[in-house]
């Protein structure tokens, strides 16, 4: 049997993944795709929680967390559709009109 | 012994996709090793009798997110462009320090983590029907009940507000793809 | 049943699950020309073989042996990969279809289903949502104007319909209580409780956005001829265009297998074996696809779009509602 411990390393590690993703990349899109990550690594975490402790409200979050994170991608996809139209690039650093 | 194995693959291709993920330059390649990491992690939730939350995830990632994702890398087109050596030398060094320092951060959280590490994550009462649809709903529409109504609020104004922030200009409207 | 007999009986049935739906797949373009030619008035392919039945292996020799020609400016990998993934998901919905009564052999009982899922339903909606990243991936990597809006079109196109798609279920599983595509055909026995007729617009929503699914006529936009040149299709040739080709197929002959299991009562029937029954109404289910795609004209873009959000879905939507509330009174 796979001890709970083994599936928070993988969840963490996925997480860190994802915040690198985010702190390296600067596609917008695969920073966005990052975040995902991180949303799912955190589902991971709790799935195996939910395993271990027998008790099924763990899917329940995991559920909720789902269809925020549809929300979410709905939204961003929308934001950076939306900016491609006004700069034509999704290159994040580009996006620095505040700081001129 | 065969679950050790399907835990350790899955947790090699989850990993193995989303590191291959974030390395890409090409935006569709990326999505396409999102797709394989969460597959490897729809069989994680699977081992771990999550059988609904497995399916969800699939359909709502791999069916509907990811699509979404793909529709608009291709509606932008964005095969030409480059991503590297557009910034300061100091900026691109600070970024993986910062994501180092994290790893390490990362690393020292889960040595320190008060988990026995021999706990068997399976507990002999387990209800046959752990993980169903019928249990997880259950739960949702009494205990949840007004969270779960609270989503589809959540959806409705994301809906609202991806029409709003999606939609030209009237002056600039022209027809369909 | 030992873990080994187990096994081995798992292999068997995976075996010959996947030998009859390939063939079956090739003998669906046959009946599609032979079909379309009598609608037509004409008479289709009748040379290779009596009546043209040996026609498929002729075409898969054809385009076997026809120069696997690939474009200077495609993505290599995702050009290669797009006809495999447009073809596997279809196979992979028929793990979870039951075709036909529990049989007894040498005093093993024996399911007639791969594996019988008791979230059989969301499995073949998790497969067949992976359905569309063939076309999407074959219209992106393809290096090609009409391929790309070809790619563009059938994401769209997939996203809208699969929403009524999965609501049109819906009904049904509100009125099953289960989610098991076993339990669902014991539950339609008798000729009158097939959910065809307890749930007659589902039925028509899931045939309609169904035949949007698998992308043919009158829903055909992402390879429509005319316009498009073939859409995704124009770059591939030989071998692979012959496996977006069997996708196609697969697809039709999986989601026809759905409707036989969810709507039309399954391997259930009188006098005949249960299996044949599954085969015959499946077949059914592919001439009802033949004859529309011989009798509707191709959908314009926007009407497509309009249809599938502002005709379908708010109709699916009414129907889970009209459901759960005879349900609960």
């Amino acid at each position: 049997m796979i001890p709970i411990a083994h599936y928070l390393i993988l969840g963490g590690l996925l997480f860190a993944i994802g915040a690198v993703g985010v702190i390296v990349s600067r596609n917008l899109i695969v920073m966005f795709m990052s975040i995902e990550l991180m949303l799912n690594a955190a589902n991971l975490a709790i799935i195996a929680f939910s395993r271990s402790l027998n008790l099924m409200d763990g899917h329940v979050f995991v559920f909720l967390i789902m269809a925020v994170a549809a929300a979410e991608a709905a939204v961003g996809l929308a934001i950076i559709i939306a900016i491609f139209r006004n700069r034509e690039t999704i290159n994040a650093d580009k996006f620095n009109l505040l700081r001129r | 012994m065969l679950e050790v194995v399907i835990f350790y693959l899955s947790a090699l291709i989850a990993i193995g996709g989303a590191v291959l993920m974030i390395a890409q330059r090409n935006p569709v390649a990326s999505v396409l090793y999102l797709i394989v990491s969460l597959a490897a992690q729809a069989v994680l939730y699977i081992q771990l009798s999550a059988l609904f939350v497995g399916a969800l995830l699939i359909i709502v990632y791999a069916g509907a997110i990811l699509v979404l994702f793909l529709f608009v890398i291709m509606l932008l087109n964005l095969r030409g462009e480059h991503f590297e050596g557009q910034d300061q030398k100091v900026g691109r060094i600070t970024k993986y320090v910062l994501s180092g320092l994290f790893f390490i951060e990362l690393v020292i959280i889960v040595r320190q983590l008060a988990i026995p590490a021999r706990t068997d994550i399976v507990s002999a009462q387990t209800a046959t029907d752990f993980g169903g649809v019928e249990p997880v709903a259950e739960l949702l529409y009494t205990k949840y009940l007004f969270p779960f109504e609270l989503t589809s609020v959540l959806l409705l104004v994301a809906v609202v507000g991806a029409v709003v922030m999606a939609r030209r200009e009237k002056s600039e409207k022209q027809g369909g793809v | 049943m030992t873990l080994t007999a187990l096994a081995i009986t798992a292999m068997i049935k995976v075996i010959v699950i996947i030998s009859v739906a390939l063939l079956g797949v090739a003998y669906s373009t046959y009946l599609e020309r032979r079909l379309l030619g009598i609608l037509q008035h004409r008479i289709g392919p009748i040379y290779a073989g009596p009546y043209g039945l040996l026609q498929p292996i002729a075409d898969a020799v054809k385009l076997i042996f026809k120069e696997d020609f690939i474009p200077d400016n495609v993505e290599r990998v995702t050009y290669t990969l797009a006809p495999v993934i447009m073809f596997i998901p279809a196979l992979l919905t028929f793990a979870v279809i039951p075709v036909g009564d529990t049989i007894t052999i040498m005093g093993h009982e024996i399911e007639l289903v791969i594996s019988d899922l008791n979230i059989g339903i969301l499995y073949v909606f998790a497969i067949t949502s992976l359905g569309v990243y063939g076309i999407v991936l074959a219209g992106w990597s393809s290096g090609s104007k009409y391929s790309l809006l070809g790619g563009i079109r059938s994401s769209a196109q997939m996203i809208s319909y699969e929403i009524a798609y999965g609501l049109s279920i819906i009904g049904v599983v509100l009125l099953a209580g289960t989610l098991s595509l076993q339990e669902l055909v014991a539950q339609q026995e008798s000729f009158f409780s097939w959910y065809v007729f307890r749930q007659p617009v589902a039925f028509i929503l899931f045939v309609v956005c169904a035949v949007a699914e698998t992308n043919r006529a009158p829903f055909d936009l992402p390879e429509a001829e005319a316009e498009l040149v073939a859409g995704y299709l124009t770059e591939y040739s030989s071998m692979k265009y012959a496996m977006f080709f069997m996708g196609e197929y697969a697809n039709m002959l999986a989601v026809s297998s759905v409707a036989t299991t969810i709507f039309l009562g399954g391997w259930q029937g009188p006098f005949l074996p249960p299996v044949l029954w599954f085969v015959i109404k499946v077949f059914l289910c592919m001439c009802v696809y033949i004859w529309i795609r011989a009798t509707l004209p191709r959908f314009r873009y926007d009407q497509l779009m309009n249809f599938g959000w502002k005709v379908l879905f708010p109709l699916a939507l009414l129907n889970t509602m009209v459901t759960a509330l005879i349900k609960v009174l």
